[in-house]
C-alpha cells in the first residue's frame, strides 16, 4: 500500500531535506528537462495556441460561474444514459460510496485507472480497511504502490525513480501483490513495461469492478472522458462488469464540441505528444459493450471552498496536465513530495490552500511561499491560470489570517517597511545611515552592514549562508545627487 | 524611479541611468520624495503595509511624462500590483492616482527602445559579457529582445549566450530567505551556467537578482563580476590598444 | 434527492452569490478553429501515424484483402460482425469471454474517423469495428480506414462524431513514458498497430 502525506513538515524544511538527495535531483532535472523540450516542440507547431488557451479558460470559467446549473444538467444527462449518480461532500463520503458499491457486489478487489481525485480522497487506504484491495494499473502508480511510496508528480507519480530503482521495486514486490517479476528482469524500460503487462493482465482478466476518475464530464451528453497512454484505462473501463468513476465537480465542460479545445491542449501540455495513445469516451451504459452497471460520484471535498475565492477560483480550471510542474524551477529541485500533497508543484501550491483553507495548519500556509514568482508556470498553463497572482493573493490571506496576534519577524519587518516607505523623511534617514555605514571600516562595518537584514532575525543568516552581502557604498544615490546636483 | 535598493546599495546604477538619459537628450529629474514601490510587502502578503509606499509613489511621481526605472520587477510592481493595493485599501482617490501614474512607468530598456526609439545608445564596453533576462522583465513585462538589441549595439562588447538563460536565478525577494535552500540551489545552477560561458561580466536589468547571483559568485570566488545593464549602456570606455 | 446533493448545490450557490451572476452564455470564441487546412490530409495522416511507431500503408480498394491476409498470416484472428472483408482464418465476434479474447493473436476492424493533424484513428464501435474489448485484448490491431474518412484536425473529428456512442481514440500502439519520461511502445493495449489506408 502507498504511504500517506499526513503529518508532512512545512515546505521549507521538507524542501531542504529533498535537496540533500542527489539521486532525486538528477532524476528530476533529467525528466523535467526532457518533457519541457518535448512540450515546447509540439506547442510551437500549433499556430493558434494562444486562442486555444483563451478558449479553454473561457469554457472552464463559464462552467465555474454557473456550476450549480451545469451539475444539475450533468446529473440529468448521466441518469438518462443509464448511469447512477452519487454526490459526495467530502473524502469520507466518497470513499463510503465506492466501498458500499464494492460491498454490494461482494468483490474483494478492484482495478483502478490513474485518478487524482481518488488519490486525493485516500480511496485505496479506505478500501483496504474494508478488506478490499485496490490495484493501481498505471505503470507509475504501480511503481509507487509496490514501492510503498508517495507520488511526486501529477502525471508521472514515480518521476523521482530511475530505471534501476524501478527494477529493484518490481523484483522485490511484485510477487507479494500477484504475478512475480520475470526471472532476470533488466532495467531496460521496455522490459520493465512488459513486466507490468504480465503482472497486471491477470488482474484485468478477473476484475469484476473498476474505479476511475475522469478528465472531462460533458454536461449536455453525460459523456465521461479518460485520457491515457498505456491501455490500462481501456482495460478498466471496458472489461469489468461494474464501473465507478469519481469525478471532481469542476471537471465539467458544457458540451461535446468543447472537447475540441482540450483534446488539443491536454496531450501537448502533458506528455508533449500531439495526441496521447488512448482516449476513451462513454455516456452511461452501452448496450452489450463494456460495464453494464455504471456509477458516477460527484466530489466536492473543498472545491466549493475554492470556488468562493474570486481570485483563486481560476485554479479550478486546471486540467491536471502538469506542465506547470515541469516548468517550475522550484519543483525541479525539490520534487513533489516536499509539497506534502497529491497535488504538488505550482498548481498544488495554490490548490491545496484554496481547497483546505489558510490559517489552519503551518504546512498548508507554507505552500503559497514555495515559489520565486518567476511566472514560468503561467506561461505554460493551457487554461491560463495566473498562478503567480493567485500565490500573491494567498500569501495575503495567510498573513491576514494571522493578524491580531503577536507579529512574527516578517510581520515586524513589514510594519517597519510601511513606516520607512510611507513618507520621504524616514526613508531618507535609513539611506543616510547606510551611507555612514559604508564609510566605516573594520569589524564595525561588517556588523552595521547587515543591519538592514537584522530587522528580520534569521534572515541575515539565511541570506549570508551561501551569499556575500554586497559592500555598502560610501554614499547613497540620493546623497550624491544632493552633493553634486547630478553632475559628475 | 531609481528604486530603494539602488538608492541605498547600488548608486552607480542610478548615476549610469542619469548619464545615459542625459546623453540621449532626455530632461531627467530625481524626485526626492520617492521611497519604494511596495513590491517586497505585496509579494510577501503584506498588502496593508504596502499602502503607504504606493500612496507615496503616486505623490512622488505625479505629473511626469515617463517614469523610468532600472528594474523590471519594480516596473512590474507599479504597473501590475499598485492597482490591487489601491483597491484593497479602499482609500479615496488612491485608485485614481494609481491609474494616472502607473501606465507611465517604463523599465529602462522599454523606454529606450519603445519611447526614444534607439537601440544604439553610443556605448562602448570592451569586455566579454553574458546576459541574464530576469523573470519579471521577461514574463511580467515582456521586454523580450530589447535588452539584447541594446547590448548588441554596444561597441567592442563580446556578448556570449547564457545557457538556460530563461531559468529563474532563485532570488524571488523574500523567497531568498524564506526558502533559502531552494533559492541557493537555483542560484548554483545559474552561476554554473554563467561560469560555463567564460564571461567577465554577468549583466541583467535588475540589481536585486544580481545581488543574489553576485553574492553567491563572490562567496565562491568565481571571478565573474555582476553589472547592471544601465552601467554598460552608459559606458564609453574604449578598447585599450 | 440526497442531502449531499442539496448541500453541495447550496455551497456552490453560496460561493457564487457575491459574484455578479450572468446568464449562461455558452458563447465561446471559436477563432481557434480558423486554421489553414493541410494541403494533403492523407499524406499528413500517414506521416503522423508513422511517427508513433505504428505500421501504416496505403492500399487500393482492390488490394485490401491481400494486404489483410499478409498482415495476419498464420495468426488466430477475431473480426467484428460487419467487417466488409472476408478473412478465411478469422473468427467472428460472438461475445467471447475476456479469457477467450486473450487467446487471439490479432483483430481486424474498420474505423469511423481519422485525424490527419494528430495521426489518430477513432473507433465508435459500430458494426465494422465491434465492441470495445475485441480491439483491446489481442496484441495486434489491424485497422482499415478509407481516405474519405480522414479529416484535418481534432475540431473536424469532434464535429463528425456522435457522443452518445462509446469511442476509442487511438494514436499509435499502447505506450508509456513513466520510466524517466522515455517513451516505450507496448504496455497493456495492442503492442502492434497496423493502419491500412484505402484509396
Amino acid at each position: 500500500m502507498s504511504g500517506t502525506f499526513v503529518g508532512m513538515p512545512a515546505f521549507p524544511s521538507a524542501a531542504r531535506e529533498a535537496l540533500q538527495d542527489d539521486q532525486l535531483r538528477r532524476n528530476l532535472a533529467n525528466a523535467t528537462g526532457v518533457i519541457r523540450t518535448k512540450r515546447a516542440e509540439v506547442v510551437d507547431e500549433v499556430d493558434n495556441w494562444e486562442e486555444l488557451r483563451v478558449a479553454g479558460a473561457a469554457i472552464k470559467d463559464e462552467v465555474l460561474l454557473h456550476l450549480d446549473e451545469y451539475l444539475i444538467e450533468l446529473e440529468a444527462s448521466l441518469t438518462a444514459a443509464g448511469a447512477a449518480v452519487h454526490w459526495a461532500r467530502d473524502a469520507d463520503e466518497a470513499c463510503q460510496i465506492v466501498g458500499d458499491i464494492a460491498a454490494d457486489h461482494e468483490v474483494d478487489e478492484v482495478v483502478k485507472v490513474k485518478s487524482m481525485a481518488t488519490q486525493e480522497i485516500g480511496l485505496n487506504e479506505r478500501l483496504a480497511q474494508r478488506g478490499i484491495s485496490a490495484w493501481e494499473t498505471d505503470l507509475a502508480e504501480l511503481i509507487v504502490q509496490l514501492g510503498d511510496d508517495l507520488p511526486s508528480h501529477i502525471l508521472v507519480p514515480a518521476i523521482h525513480r530511475n530505471r534501476d530503482e524501478i527494477r529493484d521495486i518490481f523484483v522485490e514486490s511484485m510477487a507479494s501483490a500477484g504475478k512475480p517479476a520475470p526471472d532476470g528482469l533488466t532495467n531496460d524500460p521496455a522490459a520493465l513495461a512488459n513486466a507490468s503487462r504480465l503482472h497486471l493482465r491477470e488482474k484485468f482478466m478477473r476484475a469484476k469492478m473498476a474505479v476511475s476518475g475522469a478528465n472531462f464530464a460533458v454536461a449536455d451528453t453525460g459523456t465521461l472522458v479518460v485520457v491515457e497512454s498505456e491501455g490500462n484505462g481501456r482495460m478498466c473501463l471496458t472489461l469489468p462488469e461494474v464501473l465507478v468513476s469519481v469525478v471532481g465537480i469542476e471537471k465539467i465542460v458544457p458540451s461535446w464540441e468543447d472537447l475540441d479545445v482540450f483534446l488539443q491542449t491536454l496531450p501537448r501540455s502533458s506528455t508533449g505528444e500531439r495526441m496521447n495513445p488512448y482516449t476513451s469516451t462513454w455516456s452511461g451504459v452501452n448496450d452489450a459493450d463494456g460495464p453494464q452497471e455504471v456509477h458516477v460520484v460527484l466530489l466536492d471535498n473543498g472545491r466549493t471552498r475554492a470556488l468562493a475565492d474570486e481570485v483563486g477560483r481560476q485554479a479550478l480550471r486546471c486540467i491536471r496536465c502538469s506542465a506547470c510542474l515541469n516548468a517550475c524551477p522550484v519543483y525541479e529541485r525539490t520534487g513533489g513530495k516536499a509539497y506534502g500533497s497529491v497535488y504538488p508543484g505550482p498548481i498544488g501550491a495554490i490548490l491545496n490552500p484554496l481547497m483546505k483553507g489558510v490559517g489552519v495548519d503551518e504546512q498548508t500556509d507554507s505552500l503559497p511561499y514555495a515559489s520565486s514568482l518567476c511566472g514560468a508556470c503561467y506561461d505554460v498553463c493551457p487554461v491560463a491560470i495566473d498562478i503567480p497572482s493567485v500565490l500573491v493573493e494567498l500569501r495575503t490571506q495567510v498573513v491576514d489570517s494571522h493578524r491580531g496576534g503577536a507579529p512574527d519577524a516578517f510581520g515586524a519587518a513589514m510594519a517597519g517597511a510601511a513606516v520607512s516607505f510611507g513618507s520621504p523623511l524616514p526613508w531618507k534617514t535609513v539611506v543616510l545611515a547606510t551611507g555612514w555605514a559604508g564609510r566605516l571600516s573594520g569589524p564595525l562595518a561588517g556588523r552595521v552592514r547587515s543591519s538592514a537584514l537584522k530587522n528580520v532575525p534569521g534572515a541575515a543568516g539565511a541570506w549570508a549562508g551561501a551569499r556575500d552581502i554586497p559592500a555598502l557604498p560610501k554614499e547613497s544615490f540620493r546623497a550624491w545627487m544632493k552633493r553634486t546636483g547630478g553632475q559628475e | 524611479m531609481v528604486t530603494c535598493i539602488n538608492d541605498a546599495f547600488f548608486p552607480e546604477t542610478g548615476k549610469a541611468v542619469l548619464r545615459l538619459l542625459q546623453r540621449l537628450g532626455v530632461a531627467v529629474d530625481f524626485p526626492e520624495a520617492q521611497t519604494c514601490c511596495g513590491q517586497p510587502m505585496v509579494n510577501t502578503g503584506y498588502i496593508d503595509e504596502a499602502v503607504p509606499a504606493v500612496r507615496q509613489f503616486t505623490k512622488a511621481f505625479a505629473g511626469y511624462d515617463a517614469i523610468v526605472t532600472p528594474s523590471g520587477s519594480c516596473a512590474g510592481s507599479a504597473r501590475h500590483q499598485h492597482k490591487l493595493v489601491a483597491e484593497r485599501s479602499g482609500e479615496v482617490g488612491l485608485a485614481d492616482a494609481v491609474a494616472e501614474v502607473s501606465p507611465r512607468v517604463y523599465e529602462l530598456s522599454e523606454f529606450l527602445v519603445d519611447v526614444l526609439g534607439v537601440t544604439d545608445v553610443g556605448a562602448a564596453f570592451p569586455h566579454k559579457v553574458t546576459y541574464h533576462p530576469t523573470c519579471h522583465s521577461l514574463r511580467m513585462l515582456g521586454v523580450g529582445e530589447r535588452p539584447l538589441q541594446l547590448l548588441r549595439a554596444v561597441r567592442d562588447i563580446d556578448l556570449v549566450e547564457l545557457p538556460a538563460a530563461d531559468q529563474c536565478c532563485g532570488f524571488g525577494g523574500t523567497f531568498a530567505v524564506k526558502n533559502s535552500a531552494v533559492s541557493t540551489a537555483m542560484g548554483q545552477d545559474k552561476i554554473d551556467h554563467v561560469a560555463s560561458t567564460g564571461a567577465e561580466y554577468l549583466v541583467a536589468g535588475d540589481n536585486s537578482c544580481l545581488m543574489h547571483i553576485g553574492g553567491m559568485m563572490s562567496r565562491q570566488s568565481t571571478g565573474v563580476q555582476t553589472i547592471h545593464l544601465a552601467q554598460i549602456l552608459a559606458s564609453t570606455k574604449v578598447m585599450a590598444q | 434527492m440526497s442531502a449531499a446533493r442539496d448541500e453541495i448545490l447550496g455551497r456552490v450557490r453560496a460561493a457564487l452569490a457575491p459574484s455578479a451572476k450572468t446568464e449562461r452564455s455558452r458563447v465561446i470564441s471559436r477563432s481557434y478553429r480558423d486554421v489553414t487546412a493541410p494541403a494533403d490530409p492523407v499524406s499528413l495522416f500517414v506521416e503522423r501515424v508513422a511517427d508513433y511507431q505504428a505500421t501504416v500503408r496505403l492500399v487500393s480498394a482492390a488490394g485490401v484483402a491481400d494486404a489483410i491476409a499478409a498482415e495476419t498470416e498464420g495468426m488466430h484472428c477475431i473480426v467484428p460482425v460487419d467487417l466488409p472483408w472476408d478473412l478465411s482464418n478469422a473468427e467472428i465476434d460472438d461475445f467471447q469471454s475476456n479469457d477467450e479474447l486473450d487467446t487471439f493473436d490479432a483483430v481486424v476492424t474498420g474505423a469511423q474517423v481519422g485525424i490527419a493533424e494528430t495521426g489518430t484513428i477513432v473507433l465508435d464501435h459500430q458494426g465494422d469495428q465491434g465492441r470495445r474489448a475485441i480491439t483491446l485484448v489481442p496484441d495486434r490491431h489491424i485497422c482499415i480506414i478509407r481516405t474519405d474518412q480522414i479529416v484535418a484536425g481534432v475540431p473536424e473529428a469532434i464535429a463528425e462524431l456522435n457522443p452518445q456512442r462509446a469511442q476509442t481514440w487511438i494514436s499509435g500502439p499502447s505506450a508509456t513514458s513513466d520510466i524517466e519520461l522515455t517513451r516505450v511502445e507496448g504496455v497493456h493495449g495492442p503492442r502492434r498497430l497496423v493502419v491500412l489506408v484505402v484509396y
